[in-house]
């Protein structure tokens, strides 16, 4: 029910900017978005949860300054969906304008929610961009889908994300390292109580799901479409027979789970779990270097592909400086600030610039990174593998809660 | 010339703590039951109650929850009970009263990790015995904390809940005839535990009665301290109302308001529970009462009693002390006791951004706290020193906000102030921190105000000053100390506020407390380790200038330092 109305109010909304003052706030004039600008402060609401990241976004709000007088404020988040309630709670009282968030930090869930609910200014601003003519759109479907729902240019890309498995080679023999999910199940009966995934709806831990499911399920084009009613119990019964094997197997025999990826880099250091993965290939390297974990942490990946895919950012209906938010956006994407992101000493993310589109310098800069002694090159990193629908998401985690949700 | 009819203080108290109440309350029913235009919600209807209903394991969560808030609340005051029953008036009372009074201000959140890191598998206790005493070379896979029965978070809670029990009973011992009563039960043969419960624990409970129920609303209604020792499969009501809150799925606010709900429910019951229990430990007084046993041998009691209280305080002491270890550790693996190496590096890189929020906090905290008391010494002002029965049912008002779970009206009140046109902006954050702060200004300083010896005033009355002049030449400068105690009660209320501040803020406010949360979604034991420290420093300090203060300023005045 709720649904069709928000897609009718953001057709209404939709109809609104377009009739409205848009020409004002148009990417596709660029300087006068450059003009207007200029004095704005832009509200970014990011997840607040690592020091790197916050550290590179204010290093974006210091060059923001002196570049185009735009003050960036990062609103620490810590969970993203905290945005989207806030932009729900402004629509629910009529703040149609003059919102609180200008530019937000935003993953496939939250951007489905925020898409279906109207919450999104657009659409088509991002591929206005200036800088989106270097954006790697062709070998990386991932920056026009976002989990198979069209961008249609309501967000822009930021950063690519790949599942990588961590360990430490001076307890874990490399020989044993699993190379698929039913190898992990496996390794996990040698080794009982030595993984674990965090629990879902954990972003993360959620992922963990999808990566079995994705390897396990008959068809993987039925992933790419919203789950069947008819067929979903079939569908995931080979991954919930998975589950019911694994789960007794578990750190703590799946009675707890560890909370965030964050959490599960801990425990590996505690010696209390011996594979943990991460979505940026880099966050062992960048651990180690903070003294976080052990100098002999490596990565893998399975040689059968892992998930991987685009974080993005994306401007509320109601967002008050949207010009400078479309400035942020546009600096963000830049070959300088992109390649700044993928230095492992400074955050570590994964570009989602073509480095044949870049112009030579910039190409040689990105060659050049040293990426970390725990880190995999990019074409070791294996293939990737699609994200399923949302659809799948929601509803893997509901059954996971009810069959795991009360494992005591 | 007739005076104009007075506002009455009870009322203007009831305006501004009742009205937000109840209009976030309002905000949080309508879309429980289906209203919330934004979502396309316009018709009423049961189905988010039936939804919530078919949620998996939810009676688990509810009674979980329910079980952990009693049995907190039982034990609390069972021990600050015992202990103050076996030593009120003895010198060891003042010695562990100093002990424990600074463990009001360390924030709930922050005892929690400090708690998790003792006695987790890889937490310190086991690091000190391992591997000499037990073998282990990696931490044992036990599930502690988030044991199923929540054991962990009682204990966590009872860690945090007797200090602020403790001091409301210190609050209210000097209204008993203590020593009299002391000396008339030791004289008729009673132990001291069960004189002092004899003769005086009715009059005593009397007075500490909304407290208890404070507490109990706050272990039946924790978050936070739920999210870091609670159980997890499944989490505990409050802990499910907050997911479902920040789902990515909007259509899950509607459950979320209908848990929200219904742990308002779940407050009644257990109030309903515990008003059970207490006829039943009146019954059974009565009964011990009559039997005329005198329990003169209560010395293992006594101990116990005092035990538990010391340990309270060394067990968030020690927590603390660790999280200033982890602050400054590099590599520390299980079983090492100590990091390997120390490093300044996390202290360097955190100090430059902790500046700005700590501005904030403090701006907020000291703004909140001044205007609290202005208020309420306006308002105790108005409703006499007497006080008396009328005033007594408009104290019952201010545990309101201690009485409604912050869950179930929060989101609701940030959806009216924002249809009210409020911007979320410093003004707005520090008009919700002075409802939350209120209460506890107001409660703090109540005590000693009633106290005063009323003869100061008729005397200067007597010379023909006004009441106005009588308040602030008489009255204030004796209240000096209780002014500023209150001040940083309310100072340290302020510092620990996380879902108002970041709700109504929008986020765009940040303090230590938002920012410590936010971080600890990410988990570095280091990071968390500098903000809960700066967080428990903060009020620390106020309740440090509180004791100083009156010995600064009335350095010539022997007789009102105190």
């Amino acid at each position: 029910m709720y649904r069709r109305a928000g897609q009718i109010m953001a057709a209404a909304l939709l109809a609104f900017c377009i009739a409205g003052k848009a020409s004002a706030t148009d990417p596709g004039n660029w300087e006068a978005v450059v003009a207007e600008a200029r004095g704005q402060t832009v509200y970014f609401n990011a997840w607040g949860g690592s020091e790197n990241v916050n550290a590179y976004i204010r290093w974006a709000g210091d060059e923001m300054k002196a570049r185009y007088g735009v003050s960036v404020v990062h609103v620490k988040l810590d969970d993203t969906a905290k945005a989207t309630a806030t932009v729900l709670a402004e629509k629910t009282a009529g703040k149609d304008e003059g919102g609180s968030i200008d530019l937000v930090w935003i993953n496939g869930e939250n951007f489905a929610a925020m898409k279906r609910a109207g919450l999104l200014y657009g659409p088509g601003w991002a591929t206005k961009l200036p800088n989106w003519r270097y954006v790697d759109y062709e070998t990386k479907p991932t920056v026009l889908t976002d989990f198979t729902i069209p961008t249609d240019g309501l967000e822009s890309p930021w950063g690519g994300a790949k599942l990588v498995f961590f360990y430490d080679s001076a307890r874990t023999k490399t020989s044993d390292l699993p190379d698929s999910a039913t190898d992990l199940l496996k390794w996990a009966e040698t080794y009982p109580g030595r993984f674990s995934y965090p629990q879902p709806p954990d972003f993360t831990g959620s992922s963990f799901l999808k990566q079995v499911l994705t390897e396990l399920v008959d068809d993987r084009a039925k992933l790419q479409r919203p789950a069947d009613d008819a067929t979903f119990a079939a569908d995931v019964a080979p991954l919930f027979a998975y589950l019911d094997k694994l789960t007794p197997l578990l750190w703590r025999k799946g009675k707890a789970y560890p909370q965030n990826y964050a959490d599960m880099k801990q425990k590996l250091a505690d010696g209390e779990l011996d594979i943990i993965f991460a979505f940026n290939p880099a966050e062992a390297s960048s651990a180690v270097a903070n003294g976080e974990l052990p100098e002999t942490v490596r990565s893998f990946v399975f040689s059968g592909g892992t998930l991987a895919n685009t974080h993005f950012v994306a401007i509320p209906y109601n967002a008050s400086a949207k010009a400078g938010a479309f400035l942020l956006a546009d600096f963000l994407l830049s070959p300088e600030a992109q390649l700044r992101k993928q230095d492992p000493k400074i955050w570590g993310d994964p570009t989602v610039l073509s480095l044949a589109k870049l112009p030579a310098s910039d190409r040689s800069a990105f060659e050049r990174l040293d990426l970390g002694i725990a880190t995999l090159r990019p074409d070791e990193l294996g293939p990737a593998l699609d994200e399923p629908h949302p659809d799948w998401m929601t509803r893997i985690e509901t059954e996971w809660i009810r069959r795991y949700g009360a494992a005591n | 010339m007739a005076q104009p009819t007075r506002l009455g203080g009870n009322a203007l108290l009831a305006f501004i703590l009742g009205f937000p109440i109840l209009a976030g309350l309002a905000g949080t029913v309508l879309p429980a039951f289906g209203y919330l235009p934004a979502l396309g919600g316009f018709d009423v209807t049961l189905a988010h109650f039936t939804e919530l209903a078919r949620q998996p394991h939810i009676l688990r969560s509810v009674l979980t929850g329910l079980a952990a808030g009693l049995l907190t609340t039982v034990a609390t005051v069972a021990i600050v009970g015992t202990f103050v029953a076996g030593f009120a008036g003895t010198p060891v009372f003042t010695r562990i009263q100093h002990v424990v009074s600074p463990l009001l201000a360390v924030p709930h959140a922050a005892a929690a990790f400090a708690l998790a890191f003792l006695v987790a598998p890889s937490g310190f206790l086991l690091r000190l015995i391992s591997p000499e005493v037990t073998g282990f070379t990696r931490p044992p896979d036990w599930l502690l904390p988030n044991d199923p029965l929540a054991l962990t978070m009682v204990a966590g809670l009872v860690t945090k809940e007797v200090p602020f029990l403790f001091l409301m009973m210190l609050a209210a011992l000097p209204q008993l005839a203590l020593l009299r009563a002391r000396r008339l039960a030791a004289a008729l043969g009673y132990g001291p535990v069960a004189g002092f419960v004899v003769c005086l624990w009715p009059a005593l409970y009397r007075q500490i009665r909304l407290p208890v129920f404070a507490v109990l609303v706050y272990s039946v209604s924790t978050v936070d301290v739920a999210m870091i020792l609670g159980p997890q499969l499944p989490p505990t009501l409050p802990v499910r109302v907050t997911q479902w809150a920040g789902d990515d799925d909007l259509g899950a606010r509607f459950l979320a308001s209908a848990g929200a709900f219904l742990q308002l429910g779940v407050v009644v019951a257990a109030m309903a529970t515990w008003i059970a229990l207490e006829w039943v430990g009146k019954a059974a007084l009565a009964r011990v009462t009559f039997s005329g046993r005198r329990f003169a041998r209560d010395g293992a009691l006594r101990a116990a009693g005092a035990l538990a209280m010391t340990g309270c305080a060394a067990t968030i002491f020690a927590g603390l002390g660790l999280l200033t270890i982890w602050s400054v550790a590099g590599l520390w693996p299980f079983p090492d006791a100590l990091p390997g190496n120390l490093t300044p590096k996390t202290w360097m890189r955190t100090l430059p951004q902790i500046r700005h929020p700590l501005l904030t906090t403090i701006a907020l905290a000291l703004l909140a706290a001044a205007f609290a008391l202005v208020f309420a010494i306006l308002l105790l002002h108005r409703n006499g020193a007497g006080g008396g029965q009328k005033s007594a049912a408009g104290y019952r008002l201010l545990y309101l906000p201690l009485l409604v779970p912050e869950i179930s009206f929060v989101f609701g009140l940030q959806v009216l102030m924002l249809s009210a046109g409020v911007a979320p902006n410093f003004a707005s954050v520090l008009a919700v921190h002075f409802l939350f702060v209120l209460p506890y200004v107001l409660l703090s300083l109540s005590a000693p105000w009633r106290e005063l010896d009323p003869r100061f005033e008729k005397i200067a009355a007597g010379f023909g000053r006004s009441t106005l002049e009588i308040l602030f030449t008489v009255r204030l400068p004796l209240l000096f100390r209780a002014c500023l105690t209150a001040l940083a009660v309310g100072f340290a209320v302020s510092v620990s506020l996380y879902l108002p501040t970041l709700l109504v803020g929008s986020g765009r406010l940040a303090t230590i407390t938002t920012e410590a949360v936010a971080l600890s979604s990410g988990g570095d034991r280091r990071v968390i380790g500098i903000y809960a420290l700066v967080q428990g420093l903060l009020p620390f300090l106020a309740f440090l200038v509180a004791s100083l203060g009156p010995q600064l300023l009335f350095r010539n005045r022997r007789a009102m330092r105190t």
